[in-house]
């Protein structure tokens, strides 16, 4: 399979349309290790439609929040001398795969006459790879919360060692034993304590 | 009554009534638990309401009747009850290009026919010394500015498909196009005209009123399967939309209603920039110039939330001569079934006001029970008998 689809005369041509180089990164990653090795990123928006038309694609692979879908829709009429391209949400038997690429925030356009099983696998993966995406965005949004967080706590340790003259882990256990008692976070008694310390400055 | 609907809008200013309704509890009123979900583009509120995400949509008109027809797209039975909007497009210009088309003119700058020649001679100037075609944005290969932007410039003679680039743009990349020289001009809804004249980049050349007297812009669209399902649903969204555009056009509400829209959730723009768009007074050139129109947008008054037929006949006729629809009787049937006066009416418990004219200031009047006719009227075009 892989080899069938690796020779330069199956293997499609895939455009990935995305404002988010990161997410194409990863978008493209995924196709090339699945055998698909044509693949282009576009990032710029300005004279899409030209640069589509130059490159040819049998797939395009579009976010759902980019506004320049609308742009795509021109490939569309009727007088256009180009290859006939299909929006995925046409065929609306695979209602399951509809909803899986909504939710995921992708939608791809597919030159008529390619096989349906053979787009198949490529709309599972970037489903898959707009989810793995999202799924980081939402770590390193984590990450920089906690980070933040720990800047808070290290600020209010250093206001309670020299108002109330404690050592560092004695500020830390006062903080922690605070927020098991009001059963609350320790990075919000420590944001507290930042709050209360400004106003009685 | 129901479930939670979802209701899908672009932020433009015509999104106005649906959003009052929601923001102002006129829908609440009514026993509908109303969320609004604002969009990038018209194909995912097209895509989203075709597959059931959305219950109803802010759409273009003209994409309704498209989607009704399987035209370009998956054929899905549309109702449109209710329009949101009649009028509110402008065409804004380059000052270049404004400086050129002022220098052509002969006769009044507020006179479509006047402009149209004048580009046509800047056209051909422009071919003789061997310039680029200009350049339009619009929004939507099934738009009203598309159609608007043909029907004005072919009335001087310039053929909108060989003499001049239509391109499709995006409405948030209107004015940075029109400002980095990528196209020379464009047409587009509120509040993006009024922005490239703040910026001192554009002239608003036209009210779209100055073409149309008229014109349907977007509409109410809801599955045909849905609303007929859910009847009361049905009308309880009406009432709830016609109140909004009720309340919208008293002029003592105005400054509120600015402030609803302007939220970043909404429209996200400045509420000033909001209420010139509402009041009809706006500035058309960088260096202040007021322009003021009552029929720049209307929304509610003189029956314009009523659909009218003869309007989504007006619209198919467009796509026709454009070459985007072959002609035919039960296609006409079919658009102008698209438009739902009758769910209106039985919303309302009565019927109101006759419609308006379309009032184009080129060609005969129109008649939507001689569409062939009518078109057979205008030189330029795509389509032939």
């Amino acid at each position: 399979m892989r080899e069938w689809s690796m020779s330069a005369e199956s293997s499609p041509k895939i455009v990935i349309v995305d404002e988010s180089p990161i997410r194409a990164a990863i978008l493209e990653e995924g196709l090339r290790e699945a055998g698909y090795t044509d693949v282009v990123h576009i990032s710029e928006m300005q004279s899409l439609l030209a640069r589509i038309y130059g490159l040819d694609p049998d797939i395009i692979v579009i976010d759902l929040e980019n506004p320049s879908r609308d742009v795509l829709e021109q490939m569309f009429q009727v007088s256009r001398a180009v290859r006939r391209p299909i929006a995925m949400f046409v065929d609306q038997s695979d209602a399951a795969s509809i909803q899986a690429s909504v939710d995921a925030g992708v939608s791809a356009y597919i030159v008529d006459g390619l096989k349906k099983e053979r787009i198949k696998p490529i709309l599972d993966l970037c489903v898959s790879r707009f989810n793995a995406f999202s799924k980081l965005q939402d770590e390193l949004d984590r990450t920089k919360h906690a980070l933040e967080e720990r800047k808070v706590i290290d600020r209010a340790k250093g206001i309670l060692m020299k108002m109330k003259g404690l050592t560092e882990e004695e500020a830390y256990v006062l903080m922690r034993s605070t927020a098991m008692r009001e059963k609350k976070k320790i990075g919000e008694i420590a944001q507290s304590i930042l709050t209360a310390s400004e106003l009685l400055k | 009554m129901t479930g939670p609907l979802r209701i899908g809008f672009i932020p433009l200013v015509d999104a106005a009534a649906l959003i009052v309704a929601v923001d102002k509890g006129f829908a609440a009123t009514e026993g509908l638990d109303v969320t609004l979900v604002r969009e990038v583009s018209w194909s995912n509120v097209r895509d989203k309401l075709n597959i059931g995400l959305f219950d109803a949509a802010h759409l273009l008109a003209p994409v309704a009747i498209a989607s009704h027809l399987g035209l370009g797209h998956v054929k899905v039975p549309i109702a449109a009850p209710f329009n949101l909007g009649l009028n509110g497009n402008a065409i804004t210009v380059s000052p270049a290009l404004h400086a050129a088309l002022m220098e052509e003119i002969d006769g009044d700058r507020f006179d479509p026919m006047a402009t149209s020649r004048a580009l046509s001679r800047v056209v051909a100037k422009r071919r003789k010394s061997g310039a680029e075609p200009l350049t339009f944005g619009m929004t939507f290969p099934f738009s009203t500015h598309n159609y608007q932007l043909r029907f004005w410039m072919a009335a001087g003679g310039v053929d909108p498909d060989e003499d001049v680039q239509l391109v499709v743009l995006p409405p948030p990349y209107m004015v940075d196009s029109l400002a980095n020289g990528h196209v020379d001009a464009f047409c587009v809804g509120a509040p993006w005209n009024s922005i490239a004249v703040d910026l001192g980049i554009g002239h608003i050349l036209h009210f779209v009123a100055d073409i149309l007297l008229s014109a349907v812009e977007k509409v109410l669209a809801l599955r045909q399967s849905w609303s007929d399902k859910h009847p009361d649903v049905v009308a309880a969204l009406l009432r709830a939309h016609l109140r909004a555009a009720e309340f919208i056009e008293e002029p003592e509400n105005r400054p509120e209603v600015a402030h609803i829209l302007a939220q970043p959730e909404r429209i996200g723009v400045d509420a000033s920039v909001i209420q010139r768009t509402l009041d009809g007074r706006l500035k058309i050139a960088p260096d202040g110039t007021m322009r003021e129109s009552r029929r720049y947008l209307l929304v509610g008054r003189e029956a314009a939330a009523r659909p009218d037929p003869a309007q989504a006949a007006w619209l198919y006729a467009q796509m026709v001569r454009w070459g985007q629809a072959p002609f035919r009787p039960e296609a006409l049937k079919a658009a102008m079934a698209v438009f739902r006066p009758d769910l209106y009416d039985a919303a309302l418990g009565r019927s109101v006001g006759t419609p308006n004219p379309i009032g184009a200031f080129a060609g005969p009047a129109f008649d939507p029970n001689d569409v062939p006719g009518h078109l057979a009227a205008f030189k330029i075009g795509r389509w032939r008998p």
